[in-house]
């Protein structure tokens, strides 16, 4: 646990970075701090490590203050990734992993070991080990970053905007990754962003600054999203918030209705007399879906489907998850109307067609939700 | 020209303990041990200052100062106030060749990428540590760039040892000279000396450059290649460690 009382940072200038700042951060939990530049967040992160020292007020971790550790050994316990990773070049990759079980007093052998385990964790291919960090990629980069930092397995991790310099893709992927990772090791994580999308995706638990160094918000991102504290919370968290909050409903309750499929590779006369309301999804053997067709499509085919001209399809939401990746009503939602045919596609764990939902189911399934009480406010 | 050459390649010039080895032999003695010298002085001294900040002044100071004095007058000032000997050109030697090596070093560990070393700093190695560990590891090419850049120097003006009647390849440009226009040892002799110079610094940067390959880590080439343009792109993130013990 990590307390921070009162804490205020002011530099020598008179700029005040942190302003009285209360908090707590659980145990086992990813804890966000997000906010406009300037708002105190990574100064507040850094000063965990004592990487900068407060001017007033006091930090507890896990009930001792920080001041009473010797910077370098408080650190040693405590994993630490940074927005452009800050590989050492002149290490492979292995030993910038293996960097801070060596300085705990590890041996050579049982560190490069631990490294290699690590970076098996992070999902970087083996041949990886011996390359040099600029070598890399930025997401690669990124992830051996993670890896270094769990190294020396230390309960608590700190992560300044680590995601922030990579490409949207890459991002997602590594967000998913540390939720994965998150989900098996269990660690004290504060991580800062000035993305509140990424706050919201990753975090337990929100805390809002407001520029000036002032906690504005401290919440779940659910709670963040249905009830912001104040005007600045609520035009930070963005307009389509009420959208964004059916991310966190699943879409179990929204009742899946069949939707017409025809096979890729199929007779064109048959896929015609398939159609509902003038559509139909395109499936592969597997049932996958690959596209859809309508009857104009169909019209400039000659005489088998022609998984070369479908009409692109919207988003997919998975229902029926034994791997507990179920679609959320905004998955659902926003597949119903990225559809062309106003009909989202449902798959099942293997990306299986499995029916369809419209807009309107959704809009029901929320209501219902709403009357039932899952839906806070 | 042509009497230059065969002054060079005469026999009766590659032996003896006047013969061009031997001169090469001293000549890279005054060298190396000027080198030396002044890398134990500017090398500690550019880290200490480039890790810490504090100093910087020094740096520009001492570099261009000591630039700016004639070696020729300090060399003679420097017997005047001593005695004819190898110490007072060393002395000189060794100034002429601390700023390259200051200025290389300071900048080597400025250049550092400030996130490679808040790492090292948030991972819980102690200030030493990131200099020694992290800072001059990636430092080492424009360390090395600036011992190379005083090498050349030296070898080029350790020629100044014969003026003060001591060996080294300067030898055979003060005799060449003294011995007049019409003497075959004379200007043919000079030139020779001259041409033997230079070839001599070629082959020490030549020897140099491989010396730089194989200590630096292909990670740090790598990325001295790679990292040019992205070093422009990267701001600097002007991150403050507050506690480097």
């Amino acid at each position: 646990m990590i307390e921070f009382r009162d804490v205020t940072k002011q530099y020598p200038d008179g700029t005040v970075a942190v302003d009285g700042l209360d908090l707590t951060v659980e145990d086992g939990k990813i804890t966000v701090f997000v906010g406009p530049s300037g708002c105190g967040k990574t100064t507040s992160l850094r000063m965990i490590n004592r990487m900068i020292d407060p001017t007033g007020g006091s930090i507890l971790l896990d009930g001792k203050d920080i001041r009473e550790s010797d910077p370098p050994l408080l650190r040693r316990g405590i994993g630490y990734v940074i927005q452009h990773a800050g590989l050492f070049p002149h290490r492979t990759v292995l030993d910038n992993v293996a960097t801070v079980p060596l300085l705990t007093g590890a041996g050579k052998r049982a560190a490069r070991a631990r490294a290699a385990e690590l970076l098996e964790l992070v999902g970087l291919p083996q041949e990886v080990a011996r390359r040099y960090p600029p070598q890399l990629s930025g997401g690669q980069q990124q992830r051996v970053g993670v890896a270094r930092a769990l190294a020396a397995d230390p309960p608590v991790l700190l992560m300044d905007e680590p995601f922030s310099a990579v490409d949207p893709v890459v991002r997602d992927d590594l967000q998913q990754q540390l939720l994965r990772l998150q989900s098996e090791l269990d660690k004290t994580i504060v991580f800062v962003t000035h993305d509140i999308d990424e706050a919201i995706k990753i975090g337990d638990r929100v805390a809002v600054f407001r520029v000036g160094g002032r906690l504005a918000q401290y919440d779940t991102p659910s709670a963040l999203l249905a009830k912001p504290a104040d005007d600045f919370v609520s035009s930070f968290v963005g307009r389509d918030r009420g959208y964004r909050a059916l991310g966190f409903l699943t879409a179990t309750g929204v009742p899946v209705a069949p939707v017409a499929t025809v096979p890729a590779g199929g007779e064109v006369a048959r896929a015609r007399e398939a159609l509902v309301d003038g559509w139909a999804v395109v499936v592969d053997e597997e049932r996958r879906p690959l596209g859809w067709v309508s009857a104009e499509t169909l019209s400039q085919m000659d005489g088998s489907v022609d998984a070369e001209q479908l009409v692109s399809g919207g988003s997919l939401f998975e229902v029926d998850s034994t791997a507990g990746t179920a679609g959320s009503l905004r998955n659902a939602l926003d597949a119903a109307l990225s559809s062309p045919a106003a009909v989202g596609i449902a798959v099942d764990g293997r990306g299986a067609v499995v029916g369809g939902v419209t807009a309107q189911t959704v809009l029901a399934a929320l209501a219902d939700a709403r009357r039932s009480g899952e839906v806070p406010g | 020209m042509n009497a230059a050459f065969a002054w060079l390649f005469d026999p009766e010039h590659w032996s003896g303990p006047t013969g061009i080895p031997a001169r090469i032999l001293e000549h890279l003695g005054y060298t190396s041990l000027s080198v030396l010298f002044a890398a134990a002085i500017a090398v500690p001294l550019g880290a200490v200052i480039g890790h810490t900040g504090r100093g910087t002044f020094l740096v520009a100071g001492l570099s261009n100062g000591l630039r700016a004095l004639p070696e020729l007058g300090l060399l003679t000032l420097l017997v005047l106030l001593t005695y004819v000997g190898l110490l007072p050109v060393v002395i000189s030697l060794v100034i002429l060749a601390v700023p390259p090596i200051l200025a290389g070093t300071y900048s080597g560990i400025r250049n550092v990428d400030r996130a490679v070393v808040d790492a090292a700093h948030g991972m819980g190695m102690r200030s030493s540590t990131v200099l020694l560990r992290v800072e001059l590891p990636n430092a080492l090419p424009l360390v090395l760039g600036g011992i190379r850049a005083a090498t050349l120097q030296v070898i080029a003006t350790a020629t100044i040892a014969a003026y003060v009647s001591l060996g080294g390849l300067g030898r055979f440009v003060i005799d060449g000279n003294n011995a007049g226009p019409g003497s075959p040892d004379g200007y043919p002799q000079m030139a020779a000396g001259a041409i033997v110079v230079a070839v001599l610094a070629l082959v020490v940067e030549g020897a140099l450059a491989l010396v730089e390959r194989a200590v630096v880590s292909p990670g740090v080439r790598d990325a001295a290649r790679a990292g040019r343009s992205a070093r422009m792109r990267r701001r600097p993130t002007g991150d403050v460690v507050e506690n480097p013990i």
